[in-house]
């Protein structure tokens, strides 16, 4: 998926919830029946739009895309200070860890947000896996 | 200890401010909120000692539960601050042990 | 005593569950009284800034507080009465006795639903009583109702749902959260709660225990451990982390004063937080014409106590002689809702709980 962003969904459990799939404009989530089912994406589908990364109550959907050496991560961003584009901030991982500098290239919010912000942030490729947040300011 | 800012919630509503006398120093509330949600604010964590050992009590269930925020207010023991709203001029007092009741006339 | 007042339906509670039962019943046609101790109706949806799991119908992805003003405004538009200051001390046959702006009076109705909600359990342990220490609910009531930090810096104990969701929401308001313990060597909650607070470098400590809590008149330090495969603590393994906020999310229990006075038959149930009241599929307890729903009728989530209060409102006014035209199909639909919440590996539990309490009414009725 070279080029643009994709949904990558991190939910491990068969909860019931399916808020992603009927967020998704183009049908590329489904759950179905019973909503434990754990969501399957389309990625040819995805086209990277982020009302899913919004809507998702367990913030556990990320926007990934991936260049030649570089990559950017959207992750759902619920505190303050907001970052501003352009800032330097600090990457973390899943664990909190952090991964090195990286430069905030989006802040924005979508129809589903209600409070809740798509950071994305500039990361080296080989990063695009491991970064999922920033550390808070 | 206000939360001033809120992702979620937003800035702090405007509210009118009360104040109400602890022990006899006065201290700003949010109009309408409980007693012992400006107590905390003022950084004022004892809210009662104790019967038999004058053990510092403070709030602990703030849904009216558990009675262990209770203090003397306008002279009557025993008031559950977490679910009893400030008013204008309310006098607070850490309550020892049971209380006492106002004399009775 | 002020005047007795006298409705068809009387709902005790005006959270999710009794706000839920008072919309069904006055939509069926009855008129309906909600009273609630608080100053404001809402419950504790009223505190909950997380967005829902569930299904569209469910109100997924939609934060609590929003669905509360929601049910509020629904409730104020379709005509029922909530009557906020307002607390029921005792049940007499179809009469509550009430305190209502501290005038003390009566409220009979043709039918009742019980909807009280849950208290937070504690936690014993040496300090368990200094000031700092407290339920996480009630440092989420503080916090997102109330707009004060009780504590800047804090650790929790329990690593349910409760416990993950106010690590995050502590974090949101502006404290610092050193980490979560819990005794139990897995996180129960959901993985993905767990995935935010950890992301947010804050550190689950499972199989760990609260040794003691100490403070000069309010709490200054608390002590954890880790636990042997016994549950003892291990010698050598103590930390002690200098905080000002210790919240214990360790499980609710039923708030049943009013059942128990009522005369309904219980059941002690470990899944559902407690003693519970047996009821019917249409949260019909033991005494006729008194309804049940939400956390008092066994603790679960705000989500499924929306759907047992649409079901003990429909019952509740079909007791009161309205019947909604189509009760069935409304029943039907609310029962395979709460179906959906029940399942899979986190609900199966209190699927099989709430089962088995309908099978105990079942024979209750059948043995009369």
């Amino acid at each position: 998926m070279e080029g643009r962003p994709v949904a990558v969904i991190e939910c491990p459990e068969e909860i019931p919830c399916n808020p992603c799939e009927t967020a998704c404009p183009q049908g590329a989530i489904q759950i179905g029946n019973p909503i434990t089912r754990r969501p399957r994406l389309d990625a040819a589908r995805c086209t990277g739009c982020g009302l899913c990364v919004a809507a998702c109550p367990g913030l556990a959907i990320f926007l990934v895309k991936e260049e030649a050496d570089t990559a950017e991560v959207t992750f759902p961003y619920e505190f303050l200070p907001l970052p501003q584009v352009g800032d330097v901030v600090t990457a973390v991982g899943r664990e909190g860890q952090p991964l090195g500098a990286a430069r905030v290239v989006a802040v924005r919010q979508v129809r589903t947000s209600d409070g809740t912000w798509l950071v994305t942030l500039a990361v080296p490729r080989a990063l695009s896996s491991e970064v999922r947040g920033m550390r808070r300011l | 200890m206000r939360v001033e800012e809120h992702p979620i919630l937003g800035p702090l509503p405007k509210t009118e401010t009360v104040w109400i006398e602890v022990d006899g120093k006065k201290i700003p509330a949010r109009a309408g909120e409980p007693i012992a949600a400006a107590l905390l604010a003022a950084g004022i964590r004892v809210f009662r000692t104790t019967h038999r050992r004058g053990e510092p009590r403070g709030p602990f269930c703030a849904v009216g539960r558990c009675t262990d925020c209770v203090m003397t207010v306008d002279g009557v023991p025993n008031v559950r601050t977490c679910v009893t709203p400030v008013r204008e001029g309310m006098k607070i007092e850490t309550q020892r042990g049971l209380g006492r009741w106002p004399e009775l006339k | 005593m002020a005047g007795a007042e006298v409705t068809e339906v009387a709902v005790v509670g005006g959270g999710p569950a009794g706000l839920s039962a008072a919309l069904a019943a006055r939509q069926a046609g009855a008129k309906v009284i909600v009273v609630d101790e608080n100053a404001a109706p809402g419950g504790q949806l009223r505190k909950q800034i997380h967005k829902f799991f569930g299904s569209k119908e469910h109100h997924a992805g939609r934060r609590g507080f929003r669905i509360a003003e929601e049910l509020v405004a629904a409730c104020r538009e379709q005509g029922v009465e909530l009557w906020t200051d307002t607390l029921a001390y005792g049940i007499f046959d179809h009469t509550l006795g009430i305190v209502r702006g501290g005038t003390a009076s009566t409220l009979a109705a043709r039918s009742i639903v019980l909807a009280t909600g849950a208290s937070e359990n504690a936690l014993a342990f040496p300090g368990c009583t200094l000031p700092g220490v407290m339920g996480a609910g009630a440092a989420q009531t503080f916090i997102n109702l109330h707009r004060v930090l009780p504590g800047r810096r804090a650790l929790i104990v329990g690593a349910g749902n409760v416990g993950l969701i106010i690590t995050y929401q502590l974090l949101q308001a502006g404290a610092e959260v050193l980490g979560v313990v819990e005794a139990a060597p897995r996180i129960g909650g959901y993985a993905v709660h767990a995935a935010k607070i950890r992301r947010a470098g804050v550190p689950i400590y499972t199989r760990h225990t609260v040794l003691n809590a100490a403070g000069h008149g309010e709490l200054e330090e608390v002590t954890i451990a880790a636990l042997d495969e016994n549950g003892w603590p291990i010698a050598g393994s103590e930390r002690t982390f200098a905080i000002d906020l210790l919240c214990l999310a360790v499980g609710l229990t039923p708030l049943t004063e009013l059942a128990w006075q009522a005369g309904c038959l219980f059941e002690y149930c470990g899944p559902l937080g407690g003693h519970v009241p047996l009821h019917s599929e249409d949260m019909e307890t033991t005494v006729p014409g008194l309804f049940v729903a939400g956390d008092m009728a066994g603790v679960e989530e705000a989500s499924t106590a929306l759907e047992e209060g649409r079901l003990a409102g429909l019952a509740a006014a079909a007791y009161a002689g309205y019947r909604s035209p189509n009760l069935e199909e409304e029943k039907a639909a609310a029962r395979e809702r709460l179906q959906a919440l029940r399942s899979g590996p986190f609900g199966e539990g209190r699927y099989l709980a709430h089962e088995e309490i309908v099978r105990r009414w079942l024979k209750w009725r059948d043995a009369r």
